[in-house]
């Protein structure tokens, strides 16, 4: 027999951040709802960056899930493959984590332990400007579905998960208790008592426009490799 | 043109050519700076700025008071556990909880490792590129290298010619295929770098085998914390229990085997501090022992709170075994004690900060705080409000507030706390400090500058991996001797707290000294506020004028190239800046390259 290979399923965002929140949480339910084998491990990556660069190394395949901006309909999901997953989580940050998990991939692959295969499943986001709040149903909508295409992905390489015959209880799963989705917004202090949003330059870009074509500008994106050189 | 004298001793000249760096780089969160620069390439003004803003102190409101840990560290990646303790001893304070002995151990442990942790992932893979060119170790002969590592670590095994050979393909191989990854936005061509190739290539090899080792510090924390990679954390003590004679499983109490691993952590922890870390630091600094800019108020006006209480529950000074006390005003013979209850020492100020505070010329206490934002550029800056050319640092120019200790700016962090420790005669340290300066032939002095903030943190991570020794043993010990408890639940419930209850958590992060205050009400949170260690260091000036420690940081330092700010990022790096917590998280688009504009 053959080894198995490893398998990292990640998710990585800010729960504190809206829709920031998608990648932890799919994470998390995955984990509640399917049972993996043992070379298979799913991992909270929370905003850690450099720090899960050792994770990453010790993957042959990694599927991370994500929020990940690329102009399209708030709440469409995105999937990439390959080589050109880094230069996805690079396209545009919309958080503190992407800069640094693109670069935890540039440092795996500088130790030459870059996964040998690599699957991002992005969900673009509704709503980043609400500190504090949690996802927003389009987004919470996209969990299942994320969580489906990365048991595809997974079992075109021959990894099999299974459904738990009874999800696990919140206590038991990769998951803090105290952040449970019903908690964390149930307890939820009001709109007068805390302030929600941000800094209005970062709020209202006066010059950002939608794209025209997203496709042409996003092939545009990937064959420009002087991004890189900047 | 303007002169400025400040009531904290620096001459502020805005004549010289404006130059803004924005964003800093390598660095948690987004922070901005301008500075003034004189005909001789000497900065005369330096003006820092937080441009992010995080609600986070308001969203706790109304909130669990035994939840706010799992909250306060998802603030940002890099001290997830110091949040996390800060808070519960806050609770705890407020309640009046004891925790027992081994909680105590397990906590400190776990503080430990985080400070290591951060200490080595800080130097080699935010703050080394400032000194070390990794371009120009391509140009290093492995041969000349292997000497030189022969000769600064003899015990390291990594040290053959092959080896250095081995990284220098893999490395050149890596930056052929065009993606610079973790070195873009370098400046490689900058004369501000000193070192020789094959030292080049010494502390570049160095940041591989960091990062590589890295990992193996968080395994202390993820062992006792449970979750993988945001550890578990109880009001009360720590959640894991202990059966010393246990079986080993997921989930299962610590035993024996699980000490064992990581007994195994830590002494490999010292190994490597010692054989790489310590040597690379006197290495280095040996080529830089001349470049003593950056000290800034660390020789006037230092801060620490102190953490690491030796027996459990007793918070005071005697007990901290990383030291409390404040200097001011330059005198070194007096280490001042320090209360975060009394409202006359801890205030934080807004006179230059976008918040509204009902009069300016005052400061707030913590437990008064308020965070309301107002964001108002005033009348003479440049620009628009999304897009701002020049800021005006006579109006209000940054979501960071001022704190102040009695009305002094203080700065905080490894050097802080070596400084207060130094002067208060804390016998390890001195004999550590002593070391390092003996060996790079530098008077006490020298301590005051970049570089000593950058030596300062090497030598609390080794001073760290030996004490986590000393708190496992500790462990061991009390677990032996028959107590193998580890939360006390006695008061935890909230309808045993009367009405109205606040508290003071307090530790030493790995950048520096950390403050929360919470007020609890009909038991629900009221009132939550973090001061935390880059809101210190990274304070806009006060109402009297007074600049803050990265502003002061930058004041006199010569820099080579205006346009190439290799000396602005060195002297901001030295502080671990994490303006993901003294601002507010916040998206941000574009490219994540530092832009430097000549105004």
């Amino acid at each position: 027999m053959t080894t198995q290979p490893r398998v990292l399923v990640l998710g990585i965002g800010n729960l504190l951040w809206a829709d920031e929140g998608f990648g932890v949480r799919t994470v998390e339910e995955f984990h509640r709802l399917y049972e993996v084998p043992e070379n298979v491990r799913l991992l909270d990556g929370g905003t850690q960056g450099v720090y899960l660069v050792q994770d990453v190394r010790e993957a042959d395949i990694l599927v991370v899930f994500d929020a990940v901006d690329y102009h399209l309909t708030p709440g469409a999901m995105k999937l990439i493959e390959g080589e050109d997953v880094p230069k996805f989580l690079g396209v545009k940050k919309i958080s503190l984590h992407q800069t640094g998990f693109q670069e935890v991939l540039a440092m795996a692959e500088m130790m030459g332990d870059a996964p040998e295969h690599l699957y991002l499943i992005g969900v673009q986001p509704v709503e980043l400007d609400d500190f504090g709040g949690g996802l927003r149903p389009e987004i919470k909508a996209q969990i299942v579905p994320a969580i489906t295409e990365a048991i595809k992905y997974l079992k075109n390489l021959g990894i099999v998960v299974t459904k738990r015959s009874e999800p696990l209880r919140r206590e038991d799963t990769i998951g803090c208790n105290i952040m449970s989705s019903a908690l964390y917004e149930s307890e939820r202090p009001d709109e007068a008592l805390a302030c929600r949003i941000g800094d209005e330059r970062l709020l209202r870009d006066e010059n950002w426009q939608p794209p025209q074509d997203i496709d042409k500008e996003i092939d545009g994106l990937l064959s420009d490799t002087s991004l890189e050189k900047k | 043109m303007a002169i400025i004298n400040t009531p904290n001793g620096f001459t502020l000249d805005t004549s010289g050519q404006r130059y803004v760096v924005d964003p800093i780089t390598r660095i948690e969160g987004h922070m901005r700076i301008e500075t003034n620069i004189d005909s001789d390439n000497i900065i005369r003004n330096a003006v820092s700025t937080g441009t992010m803003w995080r609600g986070l102190e308001v969203i706790l409101k109304g909130r669990d008071p035994r939840d706010a840990w799992a909250f306060v560290q998802r603030i940002c990646g890099v001290c997830t556990g110091t949040h996390a303790l800060t808070s519960v001893r806050a609770v705890e304070d407020a309640v009046g909880i004891d925790i027992p002995e081994n909680a105590n151990s397990i906590r400190n442990i776990m503080q430990l490792s985080l400070q290591i942790h951060d200490h080595l992932v800080h130097f080699y893979h935010l703050h080394a590129l400032d000194w070390v060119n990794p371009i120009n170790a391509m140009k290093a002969d492995p041969k000349a290298t292997s000497a030189l590592q022969q000769k600064i670590s003899p015990h390291h095994p990594m040290s053959s010619p092959g080896y250095f050979r081995d990284v220098q393909t893999r490395v050149r191989k890596f930056l052929e295929s065009g993606q610079l990854g973790p070195f873009k936005n370098g400046y490689w061509t900058n004369p501000a770098y000193k070192l020789p190739p094959e030292a080049d290539l010494m502390a570049l090899t160095h940041y591989l085998e960091a990062l590589d080792f890295q990992k193996e510090i968080m395994t202390t924390r993820t062992i006792f914390g449970g979750k993988d990679t945001h550890p578990n954390w109880l009001v009360g003590g720590v959640p894991c229990a202990i059966n010393i004679d246990g079986d080993l499983a997921a989930g299962a109490p610590i035993n024996m085997e699980r000490l064992n691993y990581v007994q195994g952590v830590v002494d490999r922890t010292i190994t490597f501090i010692d054989n790489v870390y310590i040597p690379d630091i006197l290495a280095i600094g040996s080529f830089y022992k001349t470049w003593l800019y950056g000290g800034g108020i660390s020789g006037k006006s230092v801060l620490a709170y102190g953490d690491i209480p030796d027996k459990a529950n007793d918070y005071s000074a005697s007990n901290l075994m990383m030291p409390q006390g404040a200097i001011i005003n330059g005198d070194l013979t007096k280490v001042h004690p320090i209360d975060l209850r009394d409202p006359e020492e801890i205030q934080e100020f807004a006179p230059h900060s976008w918040y509204k505070y009902e009069d300016d010329s005052k400061g707030l206490h913590p437990w008064d705080g308020t965070t309301v934002p107002n964001y108002d550029l005033g009348p003479n800056f440049k620009g628009t409000k999304t897009n701002i050319i020049n800021l005006d640092e006579n109006a209000r120019y940054s979501w960071v507030k001022a704190p102040r200790w009695k009305g002094h700016a203080m700065e905080v962090g490894p050097l802080a706390r070596y400084v207060v420790g130094y002067v208060q005669g804390h016998e390890e340290w001195t004999e550590q400090i002593k070391f390092v300066l003996k060996t790079l032939d530098l008077p006490v002095e020298a301590l005051f500058s970049t570089l000593g903030r950058t030596a300062a943190r090497a030598m609390e991570a080794q001073w760290a991996a030996h004490k986590q020794k000393y708190f496992l043993e500790k462990l061991i010990r009390t677990i032996k001797n028959g107590d193998s408890s580890t939360a006390n639940m006695e008061k935890v419930d909230p309808k045993t707290w009367p009405s109205e209850i606040k508290g003071v958590g307090f530790s030493e992060a790995p950048r520096g000294a950390l403050g929360h205050w919470i007020k609890i009400k009909n038991t629900r949170i009221d009132n939550y506020q973090c001061v935390v260690p880059s809101t210190w260091n990274a304070s806009p000036r006060d109402n009297e004028g007074n600049i803050g420690a990265f502003e002061a940081s930058l004041m006199n330092t010569k820099v080579e190239r205006p346009e190439e700010p290799v000396e602005i990022l060195r002297n901001i790096h030295s502080f671990d800046p994490c303006m993901a917590c003294s601002t507010h998280v916040m998206s941000e688009e574009g490219e994540e390259i530092v832009s430097v504009k000549v105004r």
